[in-house]
C-alpha cells in the first residue's frame, strides 16, 4: 500500500449546548464526532458511508480546517495540523481542497464562473501569477469538460451537473492533494450522476490525487473507493477493503445497512433478506452506554451496554490473508453475506 | 382498470414562453397494482400526478387535452366541488417532503382527524380516536402519547408515516406516492417503503409510485413507464424491463448507475443534458443524447410501438435496442 497522506486519531468534537442567556452554563453536548480514526494513503479513495447524523460531514469539514476538532490530531504528512494557525495553516489548505454537496448553494451567484474558479488564486498567488490567471481557469474549464468560453457566465446559467463541475475546476485550482468530496452528486439526477463521478475518477489518475467521499449512497461509495469506513452516530463502526465491507461486512450495523440497499434486479426482491431496523438513530446528546448500535441492535447483550466494542480485527477472523480480516467494532461479529445471493453477474 | 390517463397535455406558460411538460401521457393502474413512473427531473412525472389528482397550479399550469378516466369518469369534465369529494376519500397522495407538506401548527392529531370531520362529519372527539387509531396502523409508537404533538417533534423517517396515515385515512382506491423516501435514509426508507407496501395490499389500492431510483422500482413495482420530456419513452411489467429494455434511455439509465453487488470499471454516462422544456428537440426528444440515432429520429416523432401484449417502446430502433 502506499505511503499514508493523513492520518486521523482519536478525533472529536462536541458542540457544547448552553442554557441561560448572561450566565451560559453547560448542560451537556452533542457529539457529533466521538472517536474517529483512519488513515488515507496516497492516489487512494477512502470511502465514508452513514446516514444523516452520523457525523460524517462534520469529520469532513474537520479535515478542511473548517471546523476545529475538541480533541484529537489530523496529521498530514506527519504534522498535525488541528493545531496550526497563520501561514502555516494557510500553506497546508492550500493541499486539501475541497468539493461540496449542494451546486446550487455552494457557488456566489454573483460571481462569474472565472471568478470563482479564480478566487483561489487571489488567497495564494504565489500559484498563479495574476496575467496568467485567466489562461488557468480556462484550462480548468477543459479539464473538467465545460467550454473554457464560459467564463464570464453565471452560476444560474449552468444545469446542476455543469455546476457540480464548477465546484471540482475551484477545488482542482490550486493543485491539492487530497479532495474531500461531501456528497457530491447526491443532487445530481441519475444521468448527470455518471457523468461526474466518472470525471472525479479521471481527475484522481490525472492528477494523482487521494480522495475521501463521503457519501449516503452505499452504492457509489463502493464504485468509488478502494476503502470504505462505516459511521454510526459519531463513530466509525466498520473499515476495511470495498470488498472486505461489502461482501464481507462483520458489523450488524453494516450488515443491515446494506441490506437495505434496492438493488435494481427485480429477480432479486424474493431472493434477498432484508434486515430491518427497529426505531430510529440515538439523539447525539444521549449516546447510549456501551456499544452506540446496541438500542437497535438484534445481538445485543449485556456485555455490549457495558463495555465499548474497540475498533480492530475481531478476535474470530485473526488468521491472516483471510478476507474478512478486517476493522469492526462489534462484540460480536460475525461474516454474514447481505449483498450476496443476488450477484448474477452482469447482465 | 382503475386510473386511466389518456393522451394527457399539460404545458406552463411562463415569461420566458410556454413549457410543455406532458406531452401525450397515456397510462393505467389496476386495482392491486403498483405502477412506477420514473423519469429525472423535468422530466413531467409528478406534473401528470398532479393533474390526476386535481391539484395543478393552473395558472401557470394549463391541461391542454387528454382524459382522465377514475373508475369511469372523466375527472376533467368534473366541477371543482365534485372533484374535492374525490380527492382524498377516493384517491391520495403522499409527498417527498413531509415536514412542508404538514401543517407546522396543528398537531399531528389534529391533521389526521381534519379527513374525518371534513369527509364523514364525524366530532372532533371521534376524530382523534380515529387519529390514533390509524397511527397505530402505521406503527407509530406510543400513539395515544403522540397524536397531540407536532409535526416538527417528529423524526423524518416517522413523519413521512404520518403522511402515509393521512393517505390511507379514507381507505382510497388509489395512491399517488411522489417521491416518498428520497428524503430518507436507506434503513428509514426500507421501513417505510415495507410499511407501504404492506398497507396497498392489505386495502387492494392501486398505488402510482413516482421515482427516480431504479432501485426502489426495482423491489416493489408491478409495471414501469419510463418518462422523458413529458413522454412516455417505455412501459412494461418490472422483470422486463430490467431484462432487456427497448428504448436507449431505459438502457442509458439502467447502465449509469453504480450497483452494490458489483465492482465497476468506467460508469457509462449518457451524453449531454436532459432538454428544455420551452425547446424540445423536433423528432425524438432523446435524440441528442441517444447513441443509435439515425436521420427519422431527427424529424419523425416516434409513435409507441407494441413489443409485447403489455409491452410498448416509443423508439423508431426498438427491435434492435431489444437485442442490445
Amino acid at each position: 500500500m502506499a505511503e499514508a497522506i493523513m492520518e486521523v486519531g482519536g478525533l472529536v468534537k462536541h458542540y457544547p449546548l448552553t442554557r441561560g442567556v448572561l450566565f451560559k452554563k453547560q448542560i451537556g453536548a452533542v457529539k457529533a464526532v466521538d472517536g474517529v480514526d483512519f488513515t488515507l494513503h496516497r492516489g487512494e479513495t477512502l470511502g465514508i458511508v452513514g446516514e444523516s447524523g452520523c457525523g460524517k460531514s462534520t469529520v469532513a469539514r474537520m479535515l478542511v480546517n473548517l471546523e476545529r476538532p475538541t480533541s484529537g490530531t489530523i496529521k498530514y504528512k506527519g504534522e498535525d495540523i488541528t493545531r496550526l494557525s497563520g501561514r502555516a495553516l494557510k500553506a497546508v489548505r492550500r493541499n486539501i481542497q475541497m468539493v461540496f454537496q449542494d451546486p446550487y448553494t455552494s457557488l456566489n451567484p454573483r460571481m462569474t464562473v472565472g471568478d470563482i474558479i479564480g478566487e483561489p488564486y487571489d488567497i495564494h498567488p504565489e500559484v498563479a501569477p495574476k496575467g496568467d490567471r485567466r489562461k488557468k481557469v480556462q484550462a480548468l474549464l477543459d479539464v473538467v469538460g465545460l467550454n473554457p468560453e464560459y467564463i464570464n457566465r453565471y452560476p444560474h446559467q449552468f444545469s446542476g451537473g455543469q455546476r457540480q463541475r464548477i465546484g471540482i475546476a475551484r477545488g482542482l485550482a490550486l493543485r491539492p492533494e487530497i479532495i474531500v468530496a461531501d456528497e457530491p452528486v447526491s443532487a445530481l439526477d441519475v444521468s448527470v450522476q455518471a457523468q461526474v463521478i466518472n470525471l472525479m475518477g479521471r481527475l484522481q489518475e490525472e492528477f494523482s490525487l487521494s480522495y475521501v467521499f463521503i457519501a449516503h449512497d452505499l452504492s457509489i461509495v463502493r464504485h468509488i473507493s478502494d476503502r470504505v469506513g462505516v459511521m454510526y452516530l459519531g463513530r466509525i463502526v466498520e473499515i476495511g477493503r470495498d470488498a472486505e465491507i461489502y461482501d464481507h461486512p462483520t458489523h450488524p450495523y453494516t450488515q443491515a445497512l446494506l441490506s437495505a440497499v434496492p438493488v435494481p434486479d427485480p429477480e432479486a426482491r424474493e431472493k434477498r433478506e432484508r434486515i430491518i431496523l427497529a426505531g430510529d438513530v440515538p439523539s447525539p446528546t444521549n449516546v447510549p452506554s456501551g456499544c452506540r448500535f446496541r438500542t437497535r441492535c438484534w445481538k445485543a447483550q449485556e456485555r455490549c451496554a457495558e463495555e465499548v466494542p474497540v475498533l480492530a480485527v475481531p478476535s474470530p477472523f485473526r488468521e491472516p490473508g483471510g478476507p474478512v480480516a478486517h476493522d469492526s467494532a462489534c462484540h460480536f461479529a460475525a461474516e454474514a453475506g447481505v449483498v450476496e445471493g443476488q450477484n448474477n453477474g452482469p447482465g | 382498470m382503475l386510473l386511466e390517463v389518456r393522451d394527457l397535455h399539460v404545458e406552463f406558460r411562463t415569461r420566458d414562453g410556454v413549457a410543455k411538460a406532458v406531452n401525450g401521457v397515456s397510462y393505467g393502474v389496476d386495482a392491486g397494482e403498483t405502477l412506477a413512473v420514473l423519469g429525472e427531473s423535468g422530466s413531467g412525472k409528478s406534473v401528470t400526478a398532479q393533474a390526476v389528482m386535481g391539484i395543478l397550479d393552473q395558472p401557470p399550469g394549463r391541461i391542454t387535452g387528454g382524459e382522465i378516466l377514475f373508475q369511469g369518469r372523466d375527472l376533467l369534465t368534473l366541477k371543482e366541488g365534485e372533484r374535492r369529494k374525490v380527492r382524498g376519500a377516493e384517491m391520495a397522495m403522499i409527498f417527498q417532503d413531509a415536514l412542508s407538506a404538514l401543517n407546522p401548527v396543528l398537531s399531528v392529531g389534529e391533521q389526521l382527524g381534519e379527513m374525518f370531520v371534513v369527509h364523514r362529519g364525524m366530532s372532533r372527539k371521534d376524530a382523534r380516536a380515529k387519529a390514533v387509531e390509524l397511527m397505530d396502523r402505521v406503527r407509530i409508537p406510543a400513539a395515544v402519547e403522540r397524536v397531540g404533538q407536532y409535526p416538527h417533534q417528529f423524526s423524518g423517517g416517522m413523519r413521512q408515516r404520518i403522511m402515509i396515515a393521512m393517505a390511507l385515512a379514507l381507505e382510497p382506491a388509489l395512491i399517488i406516492a411522489d417521491e416518498p423516501t428520497t428524503a430518507l435514509d436507506v434503513t428509514v426508507q426500507a421501513q417505510v417503503m415495507d410499511l407501504l407496501a404492506e398497507l396497498r395490499r392489505e386495502y387492494r389500492m392501486g398505488l402510482i409510485l413516482i421515482t427516480h431510483d431504479l432501485g426502489v422500482v426495482a423491489d416493489v413495482a408491478d409495471r414501469i413507464a419510463v418518462m422523458y420530456a413529458g413522454r412516455i419513452v417505455e412501459s412494461a411489467p418490472v422483470h422486463d424491463i430490467y431484462k432487456a429494455p427497448a428504448h436507449p434511455y431505459t438502457r442509458g439509465l439502467l447502465d449509469s448507475i453504480p450497483r452494490l453487488d458489483q465492482k465497476g470499471r468506467e460508469l457509462y454516462a449518457i451524453k449531454g443534458l436532459p432538454p428544455n422544456l420551452m425547446n424540445i428537440p423536433q423528432g425524438c426528444a432523446f435524440h441528442p443524447r441517444c447513441p443509435k440515432a439515425r436521420d427519422i429520429c431527427r424529424t419523425d416523432v416516434p409513435e409507441v410501438h407494441a413489443v409485447d401484449e403489455d409491452r410498448g417502446s416509443a423508439c423508431h430502433f426498438w427491435k434492435e435496442c431489444l437485442n442490445g
